[in-house]
């Protein structure tokens, strides 16, 4: 707003080029070009404020509002309708807090698990010349760029009682009769990890790639063993992916939707689902109740990887 | 299939060492399975969908092309289809559009409020699905347009601007202004440098912006079962539908036609981005970074 209102007086002047003097001229093309700069920002910022920004903006206020001001639309998450025994304490239980507890278990699961799998992999890959890496990466990125929904189709054919993976147990001779997989949380983290890795792989491999390998031969050439170049100079090094790939992984996971709704079974409720059941309920301002719940987790967790792990950078940076 | 090459002797590390550890053996051994875990249950579905069998079996019986005839002889899929293809064209031109000028302005402009600006237009990539897809609900409940394919379609575009603006900023970061100035000291207008000296330049980053966008589009259900109504049955809604009610295996058909249009769309943006990287000026490469800015979905 500020550079619009300063350059405004510039307007006439471009085209017709009065030679005061270079610099001058410079400083007021760059002002002009300035302005040029923030018109083109405008289309698409109108854009996303009408069709994204109002509509989750005003959404996210009916939480206060439907269907009557007030906090009634909280209320749920504080009233324990229940109360459960753990570990000789008792707890308050109810579906809210029920399903915001199993939604962050199984983001915190899936996250731990493609950290696990994910990291040797894009270590291997960064190890390798960057032609062959190039080639095996198809194997991350056919997944990444087919449809969550034909992801989630297989794992219910691979899953299924006459399933492959039952076919194989069986004849092998691990289980007697074939098991029930299919509508169980195992079934949930299968295809959510399935789903989720290439996002743990993508931005580690792009860390390591960058990772200077000059710097593990001087350690070894200093006499560090194999084992501590790696946890002293390689581990440290590609922590910025680690930070990355997690908090993806993470955001991802928590808003779930497609995988735990078709893999999932009756207990595998996640946030996203029980909100799709409370618009579909007309109970509105509860829905809304729910999606700022799981904004505010989201935007929490982002914000304590950002500010206090330092990631940055993780969002593409356009603007630096 | 990738044990085969992922676990022969790599070459490339430490120079010096003739023979392979055991310890990288077990590494390669490892991430020869895992990608393995990644791609092998996307191609079980493609000998299904040939299957002879009347229910989903494997193996399958026999050969038959029987449920790709069911694909196509039924209109509510090739309807869906064709509706899926239209939304996501017009969502992925308009995103490529407004996309590409405000990755020209995030990164070569200098305003206040850039970074808030920035965070604001990428946003979509992280907020979960469900809360975009109510939002969007309530809204188009108020104004009447649940159910109308345009109304979707400018929500699809919505979700598809920040791929745009990421794959379009990463080609503009290595980008020398200086081929512009000199097209404008040659008499060109601003219109013919963009045209014919910008565009061309960041042309791949431009097409994988598009490329993002149109699946993102295509492949998008959340905030289509909310949206759609009964007017705009999307194929990502008709194929939800068909999976939680019967698994005719008409949608294995479907699947093994989508994961086609998926590897095809995958070696275009790789030819794109590494086609990207040497139109640029000599950087030194960063394999996959297009698609690791495009991951943050």
């Amino acid at each position: 707003m500020a550079t619009q209102t300063q350059a405004q007086p510039q307007a006439g002047a471009v085209g017709t080029a009065d030679r005061t003097g270079q610099a001058a001229r410079f400083a007021r093309q760059g002002r002009a070009a300035q302005r040029r700069y923030l018109l083109l920002l405008l289309p698409a910022l109108l854009f996303l404020v009408v069709f994204y920004g109002y509509p989750v903006a005003s959404m996210l206020t009916r939480a206060f509002t439907d269907p009557h001001l007030g906090l009634q639309n909280f209320a749920p998450f504080v009233q324990a309708r229940s109360k459960i025994e753990f570990l000789g304490t008792t707890i308050p239980s109810n579906a809210y807090l029920r399903v915001i507890g199993i939604t962050l278990q199984i983001a915190f699961g899936v996250t731990l698990v493609t950290l696990l799998l994910g990291y040797p992999v894009a270590y291997a890959l960064s190890s390798m010349s960057l032609a062959r890496a190039n080639l095996l990466m198809i194997f991350v990125l056919i997944p990444f760029w087919t449809s969550i929904l034909v992801r989630s189709y297989a794992w219910m054919v691979l899953l299924n009682k006459e399933g492959l993976v039952n076919k194989v147990l069986t004849g092998l001779g691990f289980t007697p009769e074939p098991l029930s997989l299919m509508h169980t949380r195992l079934a949930v983290y299968i295809g959510m990890i399935h789903i989720l890795l290439p996002f743990m792989i993508l931005p580690l491999y792009a860390v390591m790639r960058g990772i200077d390998r000059n710097l593990m031969r001087a350690a070894e050439n200093l006499g560090a063993r194999p084992t501590q170049t790696f946890r002293h100079v390689f581990l440290p090094l590609s922590l910025p992916g680690v930070g990355a790939g997690v908090l993806l992984v993470f955001i991802l996971a928590l808003g779930f939707y497609i995988t735990p709704a078709l893999l999932g079974g009756q207990k595998d409720v996640m946030i996203s689902m029980l909100i799709q059941q409370q618009v579909a309920n007309l109970n509105w301002g509860s829905a809304a109740a729910l999606a700022l719940v799981l904004l505010l987790i989201a935007v929490a967790i982002y914000l304590a990887f950002t500010r206090v792990l330092g990631v940055q950078k993780i969002f593409g940076g356009a603007a630096r | 299939m990738s044990a085969g090459t992922a676990a022969a002797p790599a070459p490339g590390r430490s120079a010096g060492r003739a023979r392979v550890a055991p310890a990288r053996i077990v590494l390669l051994l490892f991430t020869a399975l895992v990608l393995l875990y990644l791609v092998f249950p996307i191609f079980v579905i493609v000998p299904l969908s040939f299957s002879s069998a009347k229910y989903l079996q494997f193996p399958p019986p026999g050969f038959s092309t029987q449920w790709y005839e069911s694909y196509f002889g039924q209109d509510a899929w090739t309807d869906a289809t064709r509706l899926s293809l239209g939304i996501a064209t017009f969502a992925a031109v308009l995103a490529t559009v407004l996309g590409t000028a405000a990755a020209l302005s995030l990164v070569r402009g200098r305003y206040p409020g850039k970074q808030a600006v920035n965070s604001f237009i990428v946003s979509p990539l992280v907020i979960p699905g469900i809360i975009v897809a109510i939002g969007v609900y309530f809204f188009y409940a108020r104004i009447r347009l649940i159910g109308s394919p345009l109304a979707l379609a400018l929500a699809h575009t919505a979700l598809a601007i920040p791929f745009v603006v990421i794959n379009v900023s990463a080609t503009l970061e290595g980008f020398d202004e200086r081929l512009e100035w000199a097209a404008m000291n040659l008499g060109a207008n601003r219109l013919q440098t963009f045209l014919r000296v910008t565009l061309p330049i960041i042309r791949p980053g431009v097409f994988a912006g598009f490329l993002f966008a149109f699946i993102t589009s295509f492949d998008e259900l959340i905030v289509a079962l909310f949206v759609s109504g009964t007017g705009a049955v999307t194929l990502p809604i008709k194929m939800w539908e068909s999976l939680r009610q019967d698994i005719d295996p008409t949608i294995a058909a479907v699947s093994t036609m989508l994961i086609t249009v998926s590897v095809l769309v995958l070696l275009s943006a790789e030819l794109l981005r590494t086609r990207g990287e040497r139109m640029r000026t000599a950087k030194v490469p960063e394999p996959d970074e297009a698609a690791v800015r495009g991951a943050l979905e």
